[in-house]
């Protein structure tokens, strides 16, 4: 942290005062204090991206009053933040019937639609089995959590898509299963049978390792070997299974 | 070339040195070597006017001299000689001799190679076409009269005397001061005054002294190449505009300098780098320019191809190495931009605006445009402005005109209105993102706040002027596609709201619109503009706002009536054959591709309407207009 975002800040949502440090998310401040923001892109672990439009909120800074999302927001001394406007609801309830429209089998996003009135959507289904939503929360945890970027975004525009590098296997991802935790709409998938964890979405296979002393299958031997590799320990040390250690 | 200038005597020296040189010059004979001159053979008569000059023994009375574009590319390519500035278009290999025999040796004018109007008249003087005469050409002044790989023809008129101006001279607070003062705003999209975020990026805290100075020269609104021109035509003149940043916002520090460029401008890139190397060389780039202490130096940095990757934080990611995606920008990039250091990003024709503003001061300059910026940079807009104008005009390419000008000016005076007599229907200012307007705004004075209040946008500066055949429900979806496809993909609400609109208003077009639709569009156009990240998504909806405004009826036709009046959407046309003018000479019932039509020689043909695929081509094909659409 730096010492600019240690600084304690005044700021007010719906004219209540509060306060917060200079340069955290809105949207972290205002859960902090209880607001209710919904949201589908937010991890508290990872960087903010603004993709899924959910968490807007008005904000008056100066004089300029102006709609934007508080996930992406740096708190700064002496705005006003207001929650539900009419502005806020009315277009995070069309965000929503876009959403529904894109992931009409994401179960998350339907609750949330229905938790703000949306039950239906006016807009063309582009594929009903999809769940992806873009919001990007895999990669990023991979990249800045996992410390591998073994998926990313390709193209753009309306053909934008989540996926492995060419589409094909996500050849350095580990299997650590991450990114299938943090997905909101749980469209990654992991599996393991026969000795072999799978990473659905990213078509990655690997072999899992077994303790040299319960036996038991614990972990991809592509991970640990990873591990060994980042924490300098030798390989010998990830023999066994961390209740065996 | 010179030796390095070591302060700006030097340069002086050095310029009145060429200016005696060069006197020995009677005439020049320039061709436009610019990309659309290119493309129809102008290096070939380069090379051809060299070797008959040479053939001739007439290299001491006679300059050959290769220029960036002229503007006027639909008629390349292009010979202006000089100086007597007759224009000769149309220029091919074959006709060398005659013009150095006839008009160079022989003073007279070549009339087949004159441009010829509408009307058949001819004009010989390049100033005295209705193309050139009605611009002022400040920007694009030197474009046909200086090589652009020679920088000694640039310091002959005058070039990097704004720069020994200002370096080691005038404060670069003061420097900041006279371009808020001139009132110059952003010539890339928003209109943001360039001296306000001069001042805000030298203010901007910054402990190690690395400030940016960039370049935005990505251009990527499709048509317009008023940028490249600048580039391939006088390369110099940006670059000047950067150093004398450099010194107004970086001085003293360690300012750093990029030019972001379209990679698909690969004469520019070549240009740009040329005169960098020769900027370098004679120590207007490097240590301690011109004496004045200050470092600076520009990179070159191809851009990743995207629409979307103009967009400011875009293109700082991009640089960065990352995918040019937009991000939020509650901080500014004058505080924390590339490399999170404070960066002043401006666009090619903003930064070329800059020596010309220091040479001849804020007085002269301010007294082109609109408005009042005495106190308030905001208060009108000034200087000139290109504009590339394409579309169902006679004279295509790019005008430079003063601020306030009106649509009818540019359209009619300088673009020669509309061809094939048909009636003016809309213009499109400022790029797939900007709005559409109708006739009755024809009058309207061509600014930055005079546009945004129509519905529209300075945008760029494409222009793009539309007749009577244009549907504008399909021009609306045109560019939400186009959108679409460029959207960086990351907010849901540019994503996939304009991938919606596009399918809704594909649906119209195609006959299949619904009641409610028209409200379904605003309320959706609503969430795109104002919940969406970066200006992409918060412009969008322009073409379709505008046209929903101006052009409502259309709209309503397309849903309720099932029609288009222009006869674009081919789901709500048909084509009939007029019994009294069909001749029967058979050729739409040959040419048609579907068998659809009928009848015998020499009695009136009749089309099926069930097999019909409303293609058009019986109508293109009938020489005595039998067909028509309804
Ligand atoms: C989608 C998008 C594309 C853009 N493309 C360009 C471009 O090609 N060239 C440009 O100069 N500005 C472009 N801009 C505007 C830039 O973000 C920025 O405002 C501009 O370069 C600033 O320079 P100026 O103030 O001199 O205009 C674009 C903006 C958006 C939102
Ligand atoms: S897979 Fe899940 S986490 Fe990744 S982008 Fe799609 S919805 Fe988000
Ligand atoms: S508005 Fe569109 S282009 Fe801009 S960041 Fe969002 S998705 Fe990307
Ligand atoms: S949580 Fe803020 S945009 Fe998704
Ligand atoms: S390229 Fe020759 S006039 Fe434009």
């Amino acid at each position: 942290m730096t010492e600019s975002q240690s600084r304690e800040v005044t700021f007010k949502v719906d004219g209540r005062s509060l306060r917060g440090r200079q340069g955290e998310s809105l949207l972290e401040a205002l859960r902090r204090y209880g607001y209710q923001v919904p949201s589908l892109c937010h991890h508290e672990a990872v960087s903010p991206y603004g993709a899924c439009r959910l968490c807007l909120v008005e904000v008056q800074k100066g004089k300029r009053r102006k709609l934007t999302t508080s996930c992406n927001y740096p708190l700064m001394e002496g705005i006003e933040v207001f929650l539900d406007t009419e502005q806020v609801v009315s277009n995070r309830r069309v965000v929503l019937q876009l959403l529904l429209a894109q992931a009409p089998a994401a179960e998350r996003v339907r609750q949330l639609a229905a938790e703000y009135g949306v039950n239906d959507t006016p807009f063309e289904v582009e594929d009903p089995e999809n769940r992806c939503i873009n919001c990007g929360l895999c990669a990023r945890v991979c990249k800045e959590v996992v410390g591998v970027e073994a998926i990313g975004f390709s193209g753009r525009g309306a053909g934008k898509r989540m996926v492995a590098p060419y589409d094909e296997t996500a050849e350095d991802c580990i299997g650590c299963g991450a990114c299938v935790f943090v997905c909101p709409t749980d469209c990654i998938g992991m599996s393991e049978t026969g000795g072999i964890r799978t990473i659905e979405r990213w078509h990655r296979k690997l072999p899992l390792k077994t303790c040299s002393v319960c036996g038991r299958h614990f972990a991809p031997t592509f991970q640990l070997n990873k591990f060994a590799e980042w924490t300098g320990l030798p390989r010998g040390h990830f023999d066994k299974c961390p209740d065996c250690r | 070339m010179a030796k390095a200038f070591a302060n700006s005597a030097d340069l002086k020296a050095y310029r009145q040195q060429l200016l005696k040189t060069r006197r020995t010059e009677t005439k020049t004979i320039s061709i436009c070597a610019g990309t659309g001159c290119c493309a129809s053979g102008a290096l070939k008569l380069v090379d051809g006017f060299h070797r008959a000059v040479r053939e001739r023994g007439l290299e001491r009375e006679v300059t050959v001299r290769q220029t960036g574009c002229h503007g006027f590319c639909e008629r390349g390519p292009l010979v202006v000689l000089h100086p007597e500035l007759t224009l000769y278009q149309r220029v091919k290999g074959a006709d060398i001799a005659e013009i150095i025999e006839r008009t160079i040796q022989g003073g007279e004018v070549v009339e087949r190679l004159l441009y010829q109007d509408a009307a058949g008249h001819r004009f010989v003087r390049e100033d005295e076409l209705p193309f050139y005469k009605n611009q002022m050409r400040l920007i694009l002044a030197q474009n046909g009269h200086i090589d652009p790989t020679s920088i000694d023809d640039y310091l002959a008129v005058g070039g990097y005397q704004a720069l020994a101006k200002v370096l080691g001279k005038s404060k670069p607070e003061k420097v900041c001061e006279t371009i808020r003062k001139s009132g110059l705003r952003g010539r890339g999209g928003g209109g943001f005054p360039a001296g306000v975020k001069w001042e805000s990026c030298r203010a901007a805290p910054c402990p190690d002294g690395v400030r940016y100075i960039i370049c935005n020269a990505d251009e990527g609104d499709p048509g317009a190449f008023m940028d490249r021109s600048i580039m391939e035509g006088n390369p110099h003149s940006v670059i000047e505009g950067m150093i004398i940043g450099a010194w107004a916002i970086g001085f003293p520090g360690r300012p750093q300098g990029y030019v972001y460029i379209r990679n698909e401008y690969p004469l520019a890139v070549e240009r740009l780098g040329i005169a960098l190397e020769q900027a370098r060389r004679l120590g207007l780039l490097g240590k301690n320019i011109l004496g004045s202490g200050l470092d600076f130096d520009i990179k070159i940095n191809k851009g990743g191809g995207a629409f979307v990757c103009g967009e400011s934080t875009a293109l700082m990611a991009s640089i960065e190495g990352f995918v040019g995606e937009p991000r939020a920008k509650h901080i500014h990039t004058v505080e924390s931009g590339l490399w999170d250091k404070p960066t002043n990003l401006n666009n090619v024709e903003t930064w070329a605006n800059v020596p010309l503003i220091i040479d001849k001061g804020v007085k002269w300059y301010t007294g082109i445009g609109t408005g009042d910026v005495s106190r308030d940079p905001w208060g009108g807009s000034k200087g000139t402005k290109i504009f590339a104008l394409v579309g169902k005009v006679q004279n295509t390419g790019l005008v430079e005109v003063p601020m306030g000008t009106s649509l009818r000016r540019i359209i009619y005076d300088i673009g020669g209105g509309i061809p094939g007599g048909k009636k003016f229907k809309a213009v499109q200012t400022g790029g797939p993102s900007g709005g559409c307007l109708p006739a009755d705004k024809l009058d309207l004075p061509v600014d930055f706040d005079a546009l945004t209040a129509a519905g529209s946008m300075m945008g760029s500066g494409g222009m793009i002027v539309m007749d009577e055949s244009t549907c504008m429900v399909d021009v609306a979806r045109y560019f939400t596609h186009f959108l679409a496809d460029e959207s960086c993909g990351k907010c849901v609400s540019c994503r996939e709201g304009l991938r919606q609109l596009g399918r809704i208003l594909d649906r119209i077009c195609a006959g299949e619109g619904r009641p409610g639709d028209l409200e379904l569009l605003e309320s959706l156009g609503r969430t795109i503009r104002s919940a969406s990240l970066c200006a992409l998504g918060q412009t969008a909806t322009n073409p379709l706002d505008s046209t929903l405004r101006y052009f409502r009826e259309e709209y309503r036709e397309h849903v309720e009536d099932k029609k288009c009046r222009a006869g674009v959407c081919r789901a709500l046309i048909s084509f009939r054959i007029l019994a009294d003018k069909c001749t029967g000479c058979m050729i739409c019932a040959k040419k048609c591709p579907e068998q659809a039509i009928s009848g015998e020689k020499k009695k009136p043909h009749v089309i099926d309407q069930s097999k019909c695929i409303r293609c058009g081509i019986c109508r293109d094909v009938c020489k005595f207009d039998a067909v028509v659409v309804e």
